[in-house]
């Protein structure tokens, strides 16, 4: 069984990931970078990461979650990130990834932030 | 009430589930709370992690070698492989601004994070152990 399944969705020119898993060292982190290197290749590039679904994350996943970032910029693009639960907003401040990332606890607050 | 368990991992990604699984188990039968077995769980990861991809370096001969024991002082996880070690002083600080998107190197930070004691040492018979504990 998978440890992550990735829908998509589409609001306007944003296109919403929503995840539900975990994303951890293996399939969980290879899941998303393939996810985020699709929409790119499909000239996607405003992305809002929808992390409600996620109950774990590791280092790893973490790692996947800089490197999805730095590649939208690369891009020209933006990543944003949605409902994040307690525990990955705990490790995002230990990391001090609160200050590089946008983080929204409303998905039309985070929507509207792209326009 | 102490107990100890002995694992053998062989160096691959599945052997991160297995350890955290099998610490989860041990911990629980413990008794031990949630928010407990969640720290050891983040530390365990982490640590067996590192141990097959830096250690080991996915050697198919090499096992890491988890012990979980629960001591009057909380609980003692101690994870050895039988890599070349390296020196924890030279391990640049992922906090740091020109190192914050960098996409790894956050392991040990979160090991440190959640464990009281995170001490790394040279094995007699080859490789590194690290022992970390989390005091109740």
């Amino acid at each position: 069984m998978s440890d992550i399944t990735i829908s998509e969705r589409q609001a306007g020119d944003v296109t919403i990931l929503d995840l539900d898993g975990k994303v951890t060292i293996g399939e969980g982190s290879v899941a998303l970078r393939s996810a985020i290197r699709r929409l790119l290749g499909e000239g996607k590039s405003k992305i809002l990461l929808n992390l409600a679904g996620v109950g774990y994350i590791d280092s790893s996943g973490i790692g996947e979650l800089v490197s999805s970032y730095t590649a939208v910029n690369k891009e020209g693009g933006t990543l944003k990130l949605l409902k994040l639960t307690q525990k990955i907003q705990d490790l995002l401040a230990i990391t001090k990834l609160l200050t590089v990332f946008d983080v929204f606890d409303e998905e039309s607050e985070a929507l509207s932030s792209f326009s | 009430m102490a107990g100890i368990q002995q694992i053998k991992l062989p160096s691959r990604i599945e052997s991160v589930d297995e350890a955290a699984l099998k610490a989860d188990e041990f911990a629980k039968e413990q008794g031990l709370g949630d928010d407990f077995v969640s720290a050891i769980d983040l530390a365990i990861r982490e640590s067996v992690a590192n141990a097959v991809k830096h250690g080991n370096k996915f050697a198919a001969e090499k096992t890491v070698d988890l012990t979980l024991a629960r001591t009057d002082e909380g609980f003692e996880i101690t994870v050895r492989d039988y890599g070349t070690g390296f020196d924890i002083d030279e391990i640049p600080d992922p906090t740091n601004p020109e190192n914050l998107l960098k996409t790894n190197g956050r392991g040990i930070l979160f090991m440190r994070s959640f464990m009281d004691v995170v001490e790394w040492s040279n094995h007699e018979g080859g490789g590194m152990v690290v022992k970390m504990i989390k005091r109740q």
